[in-house]
């Protein structure tokens, strides 16, 4: 199988409007025919990425590769940089705003998910450039 | 268990039922997005009051088997609108969390 590029724009702003990029990629990933635990890690992997580009760098963009044996995910955003990785990386840290917690986020769940649910991750950060987290998940043979 | 058989085992309000045949594994309550989606399993059926259209996208990615409302909770507009787009079962009930947990467990067992 050759690799796939799929590329999602992250609207900036409307967090009650997050989740259209992850939705499209699981649709995506269902009709490759993909294990169903490997779409459901991705799906939540992505959809914490979006969230976050959301509430912190007013949105950016999502690159996914799928390969013949792991799925690559790029959020990429020109927000402000994380300054503290272990710290963002902590359960329950957050700086989200009241709304993003009106709205049951911003509990400091999400970089720490991604993980979870990822086989590998990386962070690229610089303050006031922006952020680049991409996490991989391998596709059993 | 499929959700169509829970609905009246468990005398379910349906405001949107797109997969009635859903097995329902398990269940899971919570109504913080962020712990759900990191904490409910595959299949489960998702306690929660909170009814905003995010809770559609929260359901799709965590694949679980439908959302019930409990404490009659009903849907916003727009939480209705996005559950028929994503094809996300939503359901409902007047019980409050805790009772219809133990509803659904005694369905499930």
């Amino acid at each position: 199988m050759e690799t796939i590029r799929l590329v999602y724009p992250v609207e900036g702003g409307d967090l009650i409007e997050a989740g259209e990029a992850s939705s499209k990629m699981k649709l995506t990933l269902k009709k490759l025919g993909l294990p169903q635990d490997v779409i459901r890690r991705a799906s939540i992997c992505m959809y914490e990425g979006e969230i976050n580009m959301v509430i912190h760098a007013d949105g950016g963009q999502a690159e996914v590769e799928v390969e013949m044996d792991q799925i690559v995910i790029r959020m990429i955003d020109s927000g402000p940089g994380i300054p503290d990785v272990e710290q963002a990386m902590q359960e329950g840290y957050s700086t989200a705003g009241s709304t993003a917690r009106e709205l049951g986020f911003g509990a400091g769940m999400g970089l720490p998910n991604m993980k979870r649910y990822s086989d590998e991750m990386t962070i690229d950060t610089e303050v006031g450039k922006g952020t680049t987290v991409t996490v991989k998940i391998k596709i059993p043979q | 268990m499929t959700v169509q058989e829970l609905i009246p085992s468990m005398e379910l309000t349906v405001f949107h039922l797109a997969q009635p045949e859903r097995p329902v594994a398990g269940g899971y309550a919570g109504d913080l997005l962020s712990w759900v989606i990191s904490r409910a399993g595959q299949d489960c059926a998702w306690l929660t009051i909170m009814s905003n259209q995010n809770v559609a996208a929260v359901a799709l990615m965590a694949d679980v088997s439908c959302i019930i409302l409990t404490e009659g909770v009903q849907p916003d507009a727009d939480l209705l609108r996005r559950s028929r787009e994503k094809a996300v079962n939503l359901l409902g009930t007047s019980l409050d969390t805790f009772s219809a947990a133990c509803r659904l467990g005694k369905a499930l067992a």
